[in-house]
Parts: structure tokens; sequence; C-alpha cells
């Protein structure tokens, strides 16, 4: 039988306001455990929250951003389970009333474009982070469990899809195309591997052309978006497996295990699924006026789709755009052209030696050591003549090693084109006289010796002659 | 001359200005007071010596210098427990919070030591505030100075007792059905419920945050009104806290009541008040009728169920606030198993006490799927209904009286295996809760057992100075004198 997939997703991103959720400590990452904390997010008795209204307003960017209606009135629930990383033993979060509902995010794959319902975006507070020693989580039988509270209290913002995606490709393009969204707003570093942007999906199979849902299982702990495609891939894999021997599926919890490949059960311990959602007394309802979120929308900045099209009108293609904005790059690319970069050229660096390099060097845009002007100036040298393509490779190579601006490497590495004519006629000269033969047998009309013998004049340039002026040379002096 | 523990705040700040006596000395005859009640009342969990001494010996150098910081300057207050002192103890009367020493202060604690205020200790409550006579408390139960076989009321039971035999000069209470107010009236002092979110719950233990309201005891009506000014205002830390511009609190309190309507609600009036406690609220009517106040008996139909709802309403809410007492970051720990999950369970199982289990078990079931919308939703339902309610009486009288206790102070144990008949007892306080409007108990007499009875005044929500106006009239037409068998006894040696 055709199965057909039906996958939903879920993303968490922590928001990278200046201080928690509820409470006036700083959000980061890292540092020594339990020191970005106070009574608040330590659940400590009598202690309160105070709603940060940055992450509320981050919040309804992120709707306004998909295409949300931002509710009038919205208001914060306690979701209710025990949990020794979470401090208080119930969640603050949103429940029939989120911040932001009925939206949607377009993706574009091979196979075409397809629109994905958004069901919610709202807002709630992260846990606390547990590192068991021994084995997991039994106090009597390990050495126990360490719990630092750093990340508990920070911003969580989570956006929940309709089941609207029919493919791992299109599940990864859509995350991509989130996460190149949250980063456009500004409001989060969104690093998978931190977890500062976490992916859980939702896979059921059906026949094709079943309107009926099947039975879903949730698929979580996928680091990155290759691991979210490949998790997809494998768990429809492995339900059709099921499904086609007759089977049923169980529906349930399953991780990602990114070395063997393959999702596994979670552990067989049901969590209570009855949180008992209430509305938090300890905070007021929300509520938003039409003016506001007018003037949240006015404020809203390019987003990815825009600046795609954008990139393509100014003669990037496809996908040179796509890779620009997924990758980040968008900026810097804007830079470069803004400092008389050709764009054509602007983003074949971008996209090639940039990105490979990022991807090399597993680090984002943020630590790159070139600006939009050092990329502008790289460019105008090779124009200009002054840098082969190889040399101009090594230039942006010494660029990104932090050497310092393209010209001064070039300098330094000692790459910039003999242009001084007599210089080059020199080492023309040279090699002309010590070639007699080959001379004499291209002033006879063999044309292929003309590259033998502009490469010894490159090796004896060290590189730095322009092999279409040498050849020129070498070309006047056989017919003279 | 009078002993200083027996001082009101008004009489003592003047004692502080003329010279006359010092906060030191102010202090010196409150910690004589507590040595010699203290076996008898067990009012205190924790006296602070050393903290209030040096507030003490900082609130004298100020009036040395000049400095003054308003009338608890140099005063000796006492908390419940459930406020939140850093450095100090503070337990909620739970084995849970046994030996739990906070790393921060309660913001009305905050506000106390910026007014310079000296703070004696930690009162006696029931176990987080569940309950009508401080039986519920882990560490014993507290006794009524009138009667040391009675109950002093509760959950405030500890600071009532405090303030009525003269171990502090004032306290300060939380109200979450009536916990300032019934125990004020079974000790014979004043006991006030804020409006909802006048004072900051910031650092106050919290049991059904929606309700839960921070008041003072104190033996005036004019003292209540001196803590209240300085404990109110909005607070950053407290989202719910009121952020308009404060009422003046004592604007109207010499009026007197001439041409004012007091309704009097015929529901809160049934049986199960006892005849002296009827006897002596139709008594002051009469005077306060004689005074120039128009008395109007008013329906308040939904009260009937505020009691059912509230107890749902409260349950519900401390179920998920005390989920946090589990044994992984403070307090009590039992490791129970193999698990962190049997190490919360036994931890929680060892460490609440019965009430409070009963309350939390409540709680959960309210609101678990499939009985939410029969308990709980109900409950909010009626919780609306009561708001409605009391608008519509607020627009035929300005304020509404009712006997703040249907009884006086009973025996202790009498009502211990009964939690019905416990929680009757706060049928004429909790609807105020449920509206968040304040409330206020005044003395207005004793039974003939010589136990006194209080009166309660309700207001609107931030109509505190007809309230004042209201209470100060009845203490006034009251005359009430009398005090305590065990202030009488030893404190007059």
């Amino acid at each position: 039988m055709t199965w057909e997939a039906v996958i939903g997703i879920e993303t968490h991103v922590e928001l990278r306001t200046h201080s928690k959720m509820f409470c006036g400590c700083p959000v980061g990452f890292g540092g020594e455990p339990n020191t970005r904390v106070c009574p608040t997010c330590l659940g400590l008795p009598g202690a309160l929250p105070v709603p940060n209204e940055k992450a509320i307003e981050w919040t309804m960017r992120l709707g306004l951003a998909l295409d949300c209606e931002i509710a009038e009135h919205s208001l914060f629930h306690r979701k209710n389970y025990f949990y020794a990383d979470m401090p208080k033993n119930y969640q603050i979060s949103q429940f029939d009333l989120p911040l932001c509902a009925d939206g949607h995010l377009d993706v574009t794959t091979e196979t075409g474009e397809r629109r994905v319902g958004i069901t919610r975006v709202h807002l709630e507070e992260d846990t606390g982070k547990s590192t068991h020693l021994g084995e997991g989580g039994r106090i009597g039988s390990s050495g126990g469990a360490l719990i630092d509270f750093n990340r508990a209290g920070i911003p969580l913002m989570e956006a929940v899809t309709e089941p609207d995606i029919r493919t791992p490709e299109e599940a990864r393009v859509y995350a991509q195309e989130l996460r190149a969204i949250v980063l456009a707003l500004g409001v989060s570093d969104a690093r998978l591997e931190e977890g500062s942007m976490r992916f859980d999906a939702n896979v059921s199979l059906r026949p094709a052309g079943v309107v009926e849902l099947g039975v879903k299982v949730e698929v979580k702990n996928m680091n990155s978006m290759r691991s979210l495609q490949r998790a997809l891939a494998h768990e429809i894999e492995r339900q059709t497996e099921i499904l086609d021997g007759g089977g049923a599926i169980a529906q349930e919890t399953r991780h990602w295990d990114e070395e063997a490949g393959r999702t596994e059960a979670g552990r067989s311990k049901e969590e209570s699924s009855d949180y008992r959602y209430f509305s938090e007394p300890d905070l007021v309802p929300l509520s938003v006026g039409d003016e506001e979120v007018g003037k949240l929308r006015a404020g809203l900045p390019e987003l990815p789709a825009q600046t795609r099209a954008r990139f393509e009108a100014a003669g990037v293609d496809a996908t040179g755009a796509r890779v620009l904005v997924t990758s980040g790059l968008g900026t810097l690319f804007d830079e470069a052209v803004a400092a008389g970069a050709a764009a054509t050229e602007a983003a074949k660096w971008l996209t090639g030696e940039v990105t490979a390099y990022l991807n090399r060097e597993d680090t984002d845009p943020a630590g790159l050591q070139i600006d939009g002007t050092a990329l502008a100036e790289l460019v105008s040298m090779v124009e200009a003549g002054d840098l082969s393509s190889t040399a101009a490779k090594h230039v942006l190579e010494g660029v990104l090693a932090g050497e310092g601006e393209p010209r001064r490497v070039a300098e330094a590495r000692d790459l910039i084109q003999i242009r001084d004519e007599g210089a080059l006629s020199e080492a023309v000269a040279a090699v002309v006289a010590a070639h007699p033969d080959e001379m004499a047998r291209i002033a006879g009309g063999d044309g292929k010796l003309i590259g033998f013998l502009v490469g010894k004049v490159m090796q004896a340039t060290g590189g730095k002659a322009d092999p279409r002026r040498v050849s020129e040379l070498i070309r006047e002096a056989a017919a003279s | 001359m009078s002993d200083p523990a027996d001082f009101t705040i008004a009489e003592a700040a003047r004692a502080l200005r003329s010279g006359e006596t010092t906060a030191a000395a102010l202090l010196k005859a409150v910690r004589r007071r507590v040595t010699m009640t203290e076996a008898d009342l067990h009012a205190y969990l924790t006296i602070d010596a050393e903290g209030a001494e040096a507030s003490a010996a900082a609130a004298d150098e100020a009036f040395a210098r000049g400095e003054d910081r308003g009338s608890l300057q140099g005063i000796p207050i006492a908390l419940k427990d459930n406020m939140v002192t850093r450095g100090v103890e503070t337990t909620a009367s739970s084995q849970i919070l046994a030996g739990w020493i906070p790393p921060y202060d309660a913001s009305v604690v905050t506000k106390l030591r910026d007014a310079g205020a000296v703070i004696i200790g930690k009162t006696n409550l029931d176990e987080f505030a569940m309950g009508s006579s401080t039986e519920n408390s882990a560490y014993g139960t507290s006794r009524n100075p009138w009667d040391p076989e009675r109950v002093p009321g509760g959950s405030s039971g500890g600071s009532a007792a405090a303030v009525a035999v003269g171990s502090a000069l004032a306290a300060l209470g939380s109200d979450t059905g009536g916990s300032i107010r019934q125990p004020a009236s079974l000790c014979g002092v004043v006991g006030m419920k804020p409006t909802y979110g006048l004072v900051s719950r910031y650092g106050l233990i919290a049991f059904a945050s929606s309700l839960d309201q921070i008041g003072p005891i104190t033996r005036s009506v004019d003292d209540a009104l001196a803590v209240l000014e300085t404990i109110a205002g909005h607070d950053p830390e407290d989202a719910t806290s009121f952020r308009g511009e404060l009422p003046d609190f004592g604007s109207q309190v010499d009026r007197g009541v001439d041409g004012l309507r007091i309704g009097v609600v015929s529901e809160l009036l049934g049986e199960g008040t006892e005849p002296a406690v009827a006897d002596a609220f139709g008594a002051m009517l009469e005077r306060l009728e004689g005074a120039g106040a128009e008395i109007r008996e008013l329906s308040l139909p939904s009260t009937a169920y505020a009691l059912s709802a509230y107890y749902l309403i409260a349950p519900a809410e401390c179920s998920a606030n005390l989920a946090r007492f589990d044994g992984v970051r403070y307090g009590l720990r039992v490791d129970g198993g193999e698990t962190v999950e049997d190490m919360m369970g036994a931890t929680r199982a060892a460490g609440f006490g019965p009430e409070v289990t009963r309350r939390i078990l409540l709680g959960t079931y309210a609101l678990s799927a499939g009985y939410y919308d029969a308990f709980y939703g109900q409950a909010q339902k009626v919780r609306t209904l009561v708001i409605e309610d009391f608008k519509q009486a607020y627009q035929q009288a300005d304020v509404l009286v009712t006997p703040t206790s249907p009884t006086t102070a009973f025996t202790v144990g009498e009502r211990t295996d009964d939690p019905l008949a416990m929680y009757l007892s706060d049928i004429c306080t909790i609807p105020s809760n449920l509206s968040g409007d304040p409330g206020i108990s005044v003395p207005i007499g004793v039974d003939d057992a010589g136990l006194p009875i209080g009166f309660q005044v309700l207001a609107p929500a931030l109509a505190e100075p007809v309230m004042f106006r209201v209470a100060k009239a009845v203490e006034g037409l009251a005359g009430f004198d009398a005090r305590p068998t065990l202030a009488n006894s030893e404190g007059a040696a």
C-alpha cells in the first residue's frame, strides 16, 4: 500500500532577552552552574513571577511574522507535573488562550510549495538542566543527579504547526525557514546544538487518499536540521514496515539516536498526561490593543522570503539567495554590495568559499572575521587584476583566519599580481631565453606550447603574474 | 505608669518621641511579656533576639539623630511565620520547611525594616495557613490568652495571641479565608484584611494566591491604619499588586457613622451563630443606629455557596503552590527508594500534616481532567456570582457588617475531628476573600465565659477609608477594655 506521511512540528525557541521570563536573572548559556538564579527562578517559598514584557513583545513579533492573529486577551496557565529540574513543579505556560494563533508559513522544496498552518505561538518558561551521574535518575543506585538552574526561567517560545507537512524534506525546510525568521527578528541565537532552538515532530501514516489521521508518534532529540530530516525519514520507514507487515503503531514518544541512525522508544514509564492546567493566579491577564499590534507589525524587519526576493532581483540566482538567507549571510551580502561589490560576485564568494568555511569550522556568521567592506575589497582586487582567482581564495582564507584586510593579507602573503610591465617582460624574457626550441615551435604555429611556457613564468613569479598578459607577451616574443 | 508592653502603637509612638521610653526599653518590656506568657501561650515559633535588639538600637539612634521614619519606628512587631525573613528560620509551621533559612526578605518585611520597626520574631500558624485554630501547626497549638484551654483561632493564631497578650504591639497576619479576622475576633484584638493587591505578597509563602492577603493585627483601629499605611503600595515584585493611586486610608476615620448606610447580611446571621454573639452584634447595630447610621438588611444569596466554592478554589491553588516542596532544593528530604520520584513522594508524605495533605488531594482532584468543569470551573462561576452580589449590595449600603465568627473561641481539640465544623468558623469571612474586598474585625464585648466577640465591617474594593471610619465608630461605641487573663495575671505583676 502507498502510505502518506503526516507531520506536525513543535518548535521551542529560547529568547535571548536581557533577563529571564519571570525574574531579573540574566539569560545566558554555559558558565558556572547555579550562578544565574534567584528566589523566583529557583522556586523558593514566597517568590513570585513578574512577566518579561520584552519576551511577550518578541513572541508577538514571531506571531506576526507567521501571519498569526494576536489575541486581544491571553492568559498564562500553570502546567502541573513533577520533575526534579522544574523548580515549582509546575511550568508557567499558556493553554487555551495563547498570545498568537492561526498563522502560516510557506515552504518551497523541490516538489513544490506548501503552506504549513501555524496553530499557535505561545510563551512559557524553560526548566533547569539535569546531569545524571550513573544510571538514569536513580538516586539509590547511582551517584545521583546534579541540577543546574541557570536555564530555569529563560523565556521559551513555542510554535506549533498543523499536521500539514508531508515529507522529511518539507520538515527540514520548514525548520530552516522558521529559524531564518527567528534570526531575522533577532529574538534568539537559535542554536540547535546548544538547545536554544529545539524541534519535536509528530509523525503518523495514513493510506494515500484517506482523510483520517493514523496513530501518531512523537519524535524528539533532533539536534540539527540534518538529523531532523533523517529522523523523520527513518521514522516513516519504520512505521511503513510495521503497517505493511499488518502491525499497529503504538502511540509513544521516541528519541532519535543520531549515531545509530534510528529512533528508540522512550522510557516505558508513562508520564501523566493530565497537566491540570488552571490560570496562573500570580499573574494578571494579558491584553494587547490594536494600536500596539499595529506598531509591532510596522516594526517587523525584512523577513527571509522578502530578503530572498530582493536578492534575486539584484541578480543572485534562487539557490544563491536561499543559501544566503538560511546560512545567515544576508547582512554580510548587503554590506558588501553597499561597499561597492557586484551582487553576483559577492553572492558567489559568500555561498561558495565562505559557506564552505562555516561548515568546515562549524561556526556561524556572527563569528566571521570578514565584513562587507573587506569582501567588497576582495571582489574589487580580483576585478582590477590585482589577484588571480586562486590567489583570491588564499587571501580570503587569510582574512577569515583573522590576518587582516584583504590587501594586507595579499601583501603579507605576497600574492598581488605583477602588473609592472617591466618586471613582467623581464620574467617572460628570461623564460623565452631559456626555451629557444619551444619558442621556435610556437613561432611555427604550435600554440599548445604557450601554456607550458606560461606555467614556467607563473612558477618563476610565484604565481603572481597575470597569466593572460604573460600569454600575450609570449605570443609577441614568438612573433618578433 | 502602665507596662509599655500594653501600649498601643499610638501610645508607644508618643512615648518614644517624648523621651518617656526608648525602643530598647519597649523591646525589653515586650520580651519580658514573652518570657512570662510563652509557656502557656506558645504564640511564637522563633524569637529573633539579636535582630530585634539591633533594630531597637538603630531606632534609638535614629531618634537621637532626629530622624523620624513614622509611627512604626522603634515599635516591636511580630510576623506570622509564613512571611520569609532573611537569615531567620521560616517554616510556615510545616515539618517540610524545618530549619529553612530564607536568603531574602518578603517585601512587607523590607517595608517594616525601612520604617524602623523592630521585628521580634515569627508567630505560630496552622501549617501553610490552612486552618482556623493553629491546631494544624507541626510545632504545637497556640493557646487563647483569654483561656488557655481554648484555641486562639487561625490561621494567624500566634500573631493574634501575641498582640492580645502584649508579646508584640502589633503583628502581621495573612488572610486567605478569614485567617486574620477570625483569630483577631477570638483573641479580642483588631484584625484587618486589605483589598486584594494593596499589600505585596512577595515573600508570603503562598497558600491560595488569588485569595491570600497580608494585613495588620493590632490593639486599635488607629494602629491597624498605621500599619496598613506602612505596608501598602505597589510592589514591582508582585504582578498582582495594585498599581493605581492609593486611597487615603485615614481620611474619614474620625467622622463617625452619621448618615452612613450599613447593610446587614441576612444569610450570615443564620444557624450556628451563638446567642451571645448574635446579641452582642444586635446591640452594636442599635448603637450604630443611635449614632446616626441607617441599618439595612440585605441579601447576598450566593454566600450560601461561597464556602463550597472556597474549598475548591483554595485547595486547587494550594495543590500547585505546594508542589515545589519536593526535597530537591531546600527543606526536608526523605530518601524513599530508588528514584527521584520516590524521594519526592516520601518527603511530601513525611513533611505535610493531615490537613495540608487533605487540601492538596482535594485540589488535585478538583483540577483533574473530567472533574475540572464540575468542580474548579463551577467554583469560579460561583466566585463571579459572589462578586456580583457584593456589587449589588454595595449599591444599597456603604459597608456591610456581620459577626466576624459565629462563635467565640472553642476548646482545643473540639473540632479537630470534624473538618466541616472547623471550616464553618470562616463562613462570615470567606466571601470577601472571594471578592477581593477589604474587611476588619473589631472586638465589641465578651460572652458569659469572658471570651471576646468580634464585629466585622466589610467594604468595597479600595473603600478602606469608609471601612476604617465605621470600624473606629464601632470601637468607640463598644468601649471594649477587657484584658486577657494571661496578660492580667502576669503582666500586671
